[in-house]
């Protein structure tokens, strides 16, 4: 199971923040600066994973963003490596070529686009057409 | 331009990059406020009032003026607000905020709403902030999206998660129905989505309660047969990569892992090998996400026939070794790292076993490669799954080697594993004590009390080494470098086997001597206590070197030494050393050699389980053919002479700890800190279980009503007990009697502690021996400082004809025990009733009772304590008592107990000026009464 979900840049500034558990804010400002301090400093001939805690980070990083998953350490590491890439390619068809700043402007919705992905810290939908279409629809809405 | 600024929210854009550019907290604060005063002033939208407001706490200022405003944009039907509103909802709402209550009922409309977008955005509400009250609001509500027939796929995928979030949050409040047969038939739905959303709901449930869901067994490899058969074109959306449907694959594998193979398993088999096989084609693409969807599937696929783990799937085992192997080669950093976590879990298969050793080169070339230390971990890992007596040398070799170079964050579990592969696996003992000497040589720094302790039991109980222990510590001390923890061990084994070596002329008693004092003042004072105790125990060995000993514990530096321990040690052992002059038989006795230690679980596997659960297990479980090799080892260690205290081999773990601290009464004989280590035999008292012996406390009932009796009785022991009490203090005569008729009991220890409310000191301590036939008392004083509702424990421990003897006894000192008579008529007795009127200071039960009888009752209220006083009550059928307990002040006790004979029912009514009491003896009385 997911139990957060961080996006940050490579100075440490988040981006989102998802979590799945329940924390305190002190906590959470704690995980993320530990996160954050954890994956900077790994080189891409590491592996994308990590162990933290009692869990594991499961991390990919896209130009200076950092998009890492907390899971559970008995979970399986290339299926929610995979899930963030694919996650990836939502936004990026949902932004059209996404960028760091859409994440600023549009966390809204953005956050939007992470409920039809992955809910309750599972995986919901897989299908990029099928989640690019609700988007659509929701954003026609607006 | 960002694409927000072309919607007409320009504003929202300037705001944002205004608070991105700010310098200080303050300016942030100072922008904020600026902006809410403009916005409510103007009353624009209030999407984009409500959005400004969320920024700011993006920002990091949370603003109040937002919740209310987010409850009202709830209540909208526009999706926009709607959205904003819950996405307030969920991204701010902590546990137990007051806002939950006010949005509980929007939430209701929208759940019934006839728009599934309505009742989407509420169902990824309650998912997302997932608490207690969540659940207990809408649990109910939800199972029905789950099922219904009419409800768009959408709803449902969010309802099963929905479900699945508040499961976890509250698992006592799973609604009951029909539904819970009906979930599993979602693995069977048309609609990919809807099945990997179900089947985390159905893996969370059946994991709690794998019967109740087994039917979902046949569903899910019918969907995975269905799947892994499919070519990359035929699942369209859900086709990831020319891969189908790899995340829906590796939740339906995971959620067979719940459950024992199926009977029917050839289906189940065939998807598995299909698997296999995929993995084994040519790439379809060369791009990275191609590969890790394919081998997500697989690697899930291998967890999976790791679970069956039967003769079916012998093949698929080694196939999957074989498969796994190739991948420790691959370019993929990700690839080896996994491949080698997976080679681990298949090297405790028995199937697999041999295929996996045949990768060990490999392994090791990893260990000496690998540029990831996360990636050497996993190889360390490996190498002790894969460990066994064939290949032990050598990977414990290998394993010493890379210690040296190794990562500071690895070394200790790395010493640790080493140490208990070279004592398992080791065929030749000198060997093992090498080992460790090497461990200690080399990661001195890592090498935990647990493994030089284990060294040193090894040793004492394998006679057939102790010589070669012996010269090879001495030659290490000889070393110019030298690790303190290898002058702990020199300094031990040469006190209690220097004779075994000290025919050399090169090691003579003098030389050994000499070597230890040159070691002395270089270390911590533990380890020169530790030396002391070498010494005294070489005045026994070679009497011909006891005055140079002698002139070392008499130096001034150690009788008037600042460190208490080592001037007690050094006046101790040098009047010891007098006193033998006229009596050398004491000496011999007191400094006997150890006898060998119990055999228990290995210290150090113990902490490797507590350091890493899992990788403790590998060994524990042995395979079969260990579990054959060890049985002749064990029977040589038992060799004679078998002192008394010989405890039984087991064959599992052939050796055993000195120094584990167990948690109960005995003192632990650590030679660090236990000044009698070495004077006299008390090692197996300090082998005592770690654990604590259950409490034997069903005795208390009888003594609740009388002061003395039998405590406690086996077929070797009486506990007689006898107890006088006068106000605040009471007299324990605890009285304690061998029972056998050949066996003493040795080591004997019986202590009693302190508990709140009440300090308990020893009048008289219990003696050491309880010798055949015979009775010894120990008394103890007990005095109230408040009021108490726990017992006193009694801890006795002991060795009985080379058993341990362990027991906890709970003393019956009720509260009741301290209590004074108190006499008074109806009037004085009514106006203090009525003093103690407030509602926690009465404590009241109505209860069913066998028979009503007025004098038994009277009986047990006064020979609990309480004065029974006549005509006080109108209803003569009650009855009335009072009392006084003492602890440092007195705390007044008033009773009523009206009977009700027609239902034979009691009502019992305690006051007291203390809450407790009151509650306490109430629940003491009822007990009796009933």
């Amino acid at each position: 199971m997911i139990r957060f979900i961080l996006i940050q840049n490579r100075a440490g500034k988040t981006r989102l923040a998802k979590w799945y558990m329940q924390f305190d804010d002190d906590e959470k400002q704690k995980l993320i600066e530990e996160v954050h301090a954890l994956v900077t400093i790994r080189d891409a001939k590491h592996t994308n994973f990590v162990e933290f805690r009692d869990y594991k980070i499961i991390y990919r990083r896209y130009a200076g963003l950092f998009f890492c998953l907390c899971v559970d350490v008995n979970d399986n590491n290339l299926k929610y490596l995979e899930a963030i890439h694919n996650f990836v390619e939502v936004l990026n068809e949902y932004f059209h070529n996404v960028c760091e700043l859409d994440l600023v402007f549009n966390f809204y919705k953005v956050y939007t686009v992470v409920d039809e992905t992955f809910l309750a810290g599972e995986i919901r939908e897989t299908s990029q057409n099928k989640i690019i279409r609700q988007l659509q629809t929701l954003s026609q809405l607006e | 331009m960002p694409t927000v600024a072309k919607d007409g929210m320009r504003g929202l854009a300037v705001f944002i990059s205004d608070i991105r550019n700010c310098k200080s907290k303050e300016a942030e604060t100072k922008r904020i406020n600026k902006e809410l005063a403009t916005r409510l002033s103007m009353d624009i939208t209030k999407r984009n009032t409500f959005v400004n407001c969320y920024s700011s706490f993006y920002s990091g200022t949370m603003l109040t003026i937002g919740h209310i405003e987010a409850v009202n944009l709830l209540s909208s039907n526009k999706y926009t607000e709607k959205q904003i509103g819950y996405l307030f909802i969920s991204v701010l709402l902590n546990d137990g905020n007051d806002l939950v209550n006010l949005i509980i009922q929007n939430i209701k409309n929208d759940l019934s709403s006839r728009n599934p977008i309505h009742v989407n955005l509420a169902l990824h509400c309650i998912a997302n902030v997932g608490t207690r009250e969540m659940a207990e609001a809408f649990f109910n509500e939800i199972p029905k999206l789950l099922i219904s027939k009419e409800d768009i796929d959408q709803v449902k995928q969010s309802a099963a998660l929905c479900m699945l979030r508040l499961y976890r949050a509250a698992p006592d409040l799973l609604p009951n129905g029909d539904w819970q047969n009906r979930v599993v038939h979602l693995l069977n739905d048309s609609h990919l989505g809807v099945v990997t959303a179900a089947s985390s709901l159905i893996h969370a449930l059946a994991e709690g309660n794998p019967e109740a869901y087994s039917s979902a067994v046949g569903f899910a490899v019918n969907r995975l047969s269905r799947i892994v058969t499919s070519t990359y074109q035929d699942l369209q959306d859900y086709t990831y990569y020319f891969v189908p449907a790899p995340w829906l694959s590796c939740k339906l594998l995971r959620l067979l892992q719940l459950f024992p193979p199926p009977s029917e398993q050839a289906r189940l088999i065939e998807c598995l090998e299909v698997i296999l096989n995929k993995a084994q084609e040519p790439p379809k693409s060369k791009k990275i996400q191609h590969s890790n969807a394919k081998n997500s599937v697989l690697l899930e696929a291998i967890n999976l026939i790791i679970h069956l783990d039967n003769d079916a799937v012998c093949p698929l085992l080694v196939r999957a070794t074989n498969q796994l192997g190739q991948f420790l080669n691959h370019r993929e950093t990700n690839l080896r790292y996994l491949a080698l976590e997976s080679l681990a879990q298949l090297a405790q298969c028995d199937f697999s076993r041999e295929a996996v050793k045949k990768h060990l080169d490999t392994v090791i070339q990893a260990l000496k490669t690998e540029r990831d230390v996360s990636v050497r971990q996993r190889a360390v890992d490996l190498l002790y799954a894969m460990c066994d007596r064939s290949n032990a040398e050598r990977i414990v070799q290998e394993m010493l080697a890379y210690l040296e170079a190794a990562d500071y964050s690895i070394r200790e579990e790395m010493v640790l594993k080493t140490a208990i592969l070279s004592e398992k696996y080791a065929t030749d003992y000198n060997w093992y004590v090498d080992v460790i000497l090497q461990l200690i040589r080399v990661a001195g720094d890592y090498v935990s009390e647990e493994v030089w302790h284990r060294v040193i039991q090894v040793v004492t109980n394998r006679e057939d080494i102790q010589g070669y222990a012996a010269k090879t510590c001495f030659d290490a001390l000889q070393q110019p470098a030298c690790h303190e923890n290898m002058v702990k061990v020199g300094g031990y084994i040469l006190g209690e086997f220097g004779n075994l070596i000290a025919g050399d002329q090169r090691s003579a008693p003098l030389i050994q001597f000499q070597l230890l004092q040159t070691r002395f003042h270089l270390c911590s004072s533990t380890t020169r206590s530790l030396i002391l105790s070498a010494y005294i125990k070489m005045i026994n060995l070679f009497p011909e070197i006891k005055t140079e000993i002698e002139d070392v514990l008499r130096s001034d530096v150690l009788q008037k030494n600042s460190d208490i321990e080592l001037q007690q040690r050094a006046l101790e052992y040098f009047k010891l050393s007098a006193i033998s002059a006229s009596n050398t038989e004491m000496l011999a006795t007191v400094l006997e050699e150890m006898p060998p230690f119990p055999e228990r679980e290995s210290s150090i596997l113990a902490k490797l389980k507590k350091k890493k659960p899992a990788a403790a297990k590998v060994i524990e479980s042995p395979t079969n053919e260990d579990k054959a090799k060890s049985l002749p080892v064990a029977k040589m260690s038992n060799d004679p002479p078998i002192p008394q205290a010989a405890p039984q081999q087991s064959s599992q773990d052939l050796l055993v700890d000195i120094f584990a601290t167990p948690n109960t009464a005995p003192a632990p004989a650590a030679p660090s800190a236990d000044p009698s280590y070495g004077m006299t035999n008390t090692a197996p008292a300090a082998a005592a279980p770690s654990e604590p012996p259950p409490l034997i406390d069903s005795h208390c009932q009888k003594f609740f009503l009388k002061n003395s009796g039998v405590l406690y009785e086996d077929e070797n022991l009486q506990i007689g007990i006898k107890m006088e009490f006068r106000e605040r203090l009471g007299r324990i005569q605890l009285f304690y009697g061998n029972k056998s008729s050949s066996v003493d009991i040795s080591s004997f220890k019986a202590d009693v502690g302190s508990i709140e409310g009440l300090n308990i000191s020893t009048h008289q301590e219990a003696p050491n021996t309880i010798t055949v036939g015979s009775q010894f008392q120990h008394i103890v004083n007990a005095e109230t400082t408040k009021d108490f509702a726990l017992f006193p424990i009694l801890s006795i421990s002991g060795i009985y004809g080379g058993q341990h003897l362990s027991l906890r006894i709970a003393l019956p000192v009720y509260m009741t025990k301290f209590s004074a008579t108190a006499t008074m008529d109806a009037n004085q007795f009514f106006q203090r009733w009525r003093g103690l009127e407030k509602p926690d200071q009465q404590s009241q039960a109505v209860f069913k009772t066998t028979s009503i009888n007025r004098e038994a009752a009277s009986g047990i209220l006064s020979s609990c304590g309480l004065t029974v006083l006549e005509g006080v009550d109108p209803n003569k059928e009650n009855h009335v008592a009072a009392g006084i307990l003492h602890s440092v002040t007195t705390i007044g006790v008033l009773l009523r107990l009206e009977p009700n004979a027609p239902s034979s029912m009691y009502r019992l009514t305690i006051r007291s000026s203390v809450p407790a009491a009151s509650e306490n003896i109430c629940r003491l009385l009822q007990s009796h009464l009933q």
